[in-house]
């Protein structure tokens, strides 16, 4: 484990926070898809680990390889602009493709909004 | 000028991802990058996509932040639903916009979907009136209100 | 202590996303239709990102990284063309 040695005591505990906490956040993410009874429900679970898990997980990477020095943070970068454009872009097309079986089944979600107004 | 360049904000933004890819910027990378950055921007407008049009730059930061503030408070309300689901009651909101422009609407659908716990479902150009799914909605809160009230203005600002 | 409490989180970090991963395979297997499965394989997706990034950090090599990068790209196409097949039956009009 090369680096590892290197870090000040704050800035490793810093950044085994930032891990841990990036890591939790994908697996309740993922809990919330086993556990969630519908679709509409189940499309809110991953956007845990996309957004928040993350951003975590790379700040603890960027923090981690800017205090040991060994390379540059430009990945990071762009993996962050990657994820935060594309997400809301897949989940948008799940759910438009969701409503649009669901119609062609006769089960129309948003049926039962329109009958109350 | 505009003919053969005709969003040099695109343009650069090319260049700067290509650089960063390759992290580097010797001529040839920089070379490479150009190409893509002159090229990229030409095939985009036959898509007929409209360009980009963003004004007050303080509105948009101001935007982001609260994007980010929102989606961290969000993240810790849905992790809190997912461990203890008893007493959820999730639903759809039709929430009426005056927003039209093509852009920012686009951008409230991807934050609207980004921010766990809202997803945006359908939107009728007709009336514009978006319907959103809401994993919990409380027993007093109104969606509509804090959906309007948090991103529709900034959102007019920029766009229109 | 130097190297022990990062070491250590690093790897409660790759339990946990190993976990997350179960999860998400989890669905894919059980459905019950198809869209589950697909939202499914774009969290198993971005799993899989955060798995190779926590990897990153424990060796300090950039090949993960750049692995990590094309993952997340790969699983966006991916999604965006399975998406476009449950609307349309088709993936290219």
């Amino acid at each position: 484990m090369n680096g590892l040695q290197t870090l000040p005591a704050w800035a490793e505990i810093l950044v085994a926070i930032l891990v841990v906490l990036g890591s939790g956040l994908a697996l309740i993410g993922s809990i919330g898809l086993v556990r969630f009874r519908s679709f509409y429900e189940r499309v809110h679970a991953p956007t845990l680990g996309s957004t928040l898990g993350t951003a975590s997980i790379l700040l603890a990477s960027i923090a981690f390889f800017s205090l040991t020095r060994t390379r540059p943070f430009v990945h990071e970068l762009l993996i962050g602009l990657f994820v935060t454009v594309t997400t809301p872009v897949t989940l948008l097309m799940l759910v438009q493709a969701t409503i649009y079986r669901d119609r062609l089944e006769g089960r129309d979600p948003l049926a039962r909004r329109e009958d109350e107004s | 000028m505009t003919r053969w360049l005709p969003s040099p904000l695109a343009s650069a933004t090319l260049i700067a991802i290509w650089l960063l890819l390759n992290q580097s910027v010797s001529p040839g990378q920089l070379l490479l990058g150009a190409l893509f950055g002159f090229v990229g921007p030409l095939l985009l407008r036959r898509l007929d996509v409209p360009p980009p049009r963003m004004r007050r730059p303080g509105a948009v930061l101001r935007l982001a932040g609260l994007v980010i503030v929102d989606i961290v408070r969000s993240n810790i309300n849905v992790a809190r639903l997912i461990l203890r689901p008893e007493g959820r009651r999730p639903g759809f909101v039709p929430i009426p916009l005056k927003l039209r422009a093509p852009l920012g609407l686009a951008t409230l659908a991807c934050v609207i979907t980004a921010a766990p716990g809202t997803a945006w479902v359908s939107y009728d150009p007709g009336d514009g009136t978006v319907v959103i799914h809401v994993l919990n909605i409380g027993e007093d809160e109104d969606w509509a209100a804090i959906i309007k009230g948090r991103y529709e203005g900034l959102l007019m600002e920029i766009f229109e | 202590m130097n190297g022990s409490v990062l070491g250590w989180a690093l790897l409660i970090g790759q339990i946990l996303i190993a976990l997350a991963m179960a999860c998400a395979a989890f669905r894919i297997l059980k459905g019950p239709r198809a869209q589950d499965r697909v939202l499914a394989m774009d969290a198993l997706y971005v799993n899989a990102m955060l798995l190779l990034l926590v990897f990153g950090i424990g060796s300090g090599s950039t090949l993960y990284f750049e692995t990590a990068l094309a993952i997340s790209l790969l699983g966006f196409v991916a999604t965006v063309a399975m998406a476009k097949f449950l609307m349309r039956g088709e993936v290219i009009e």
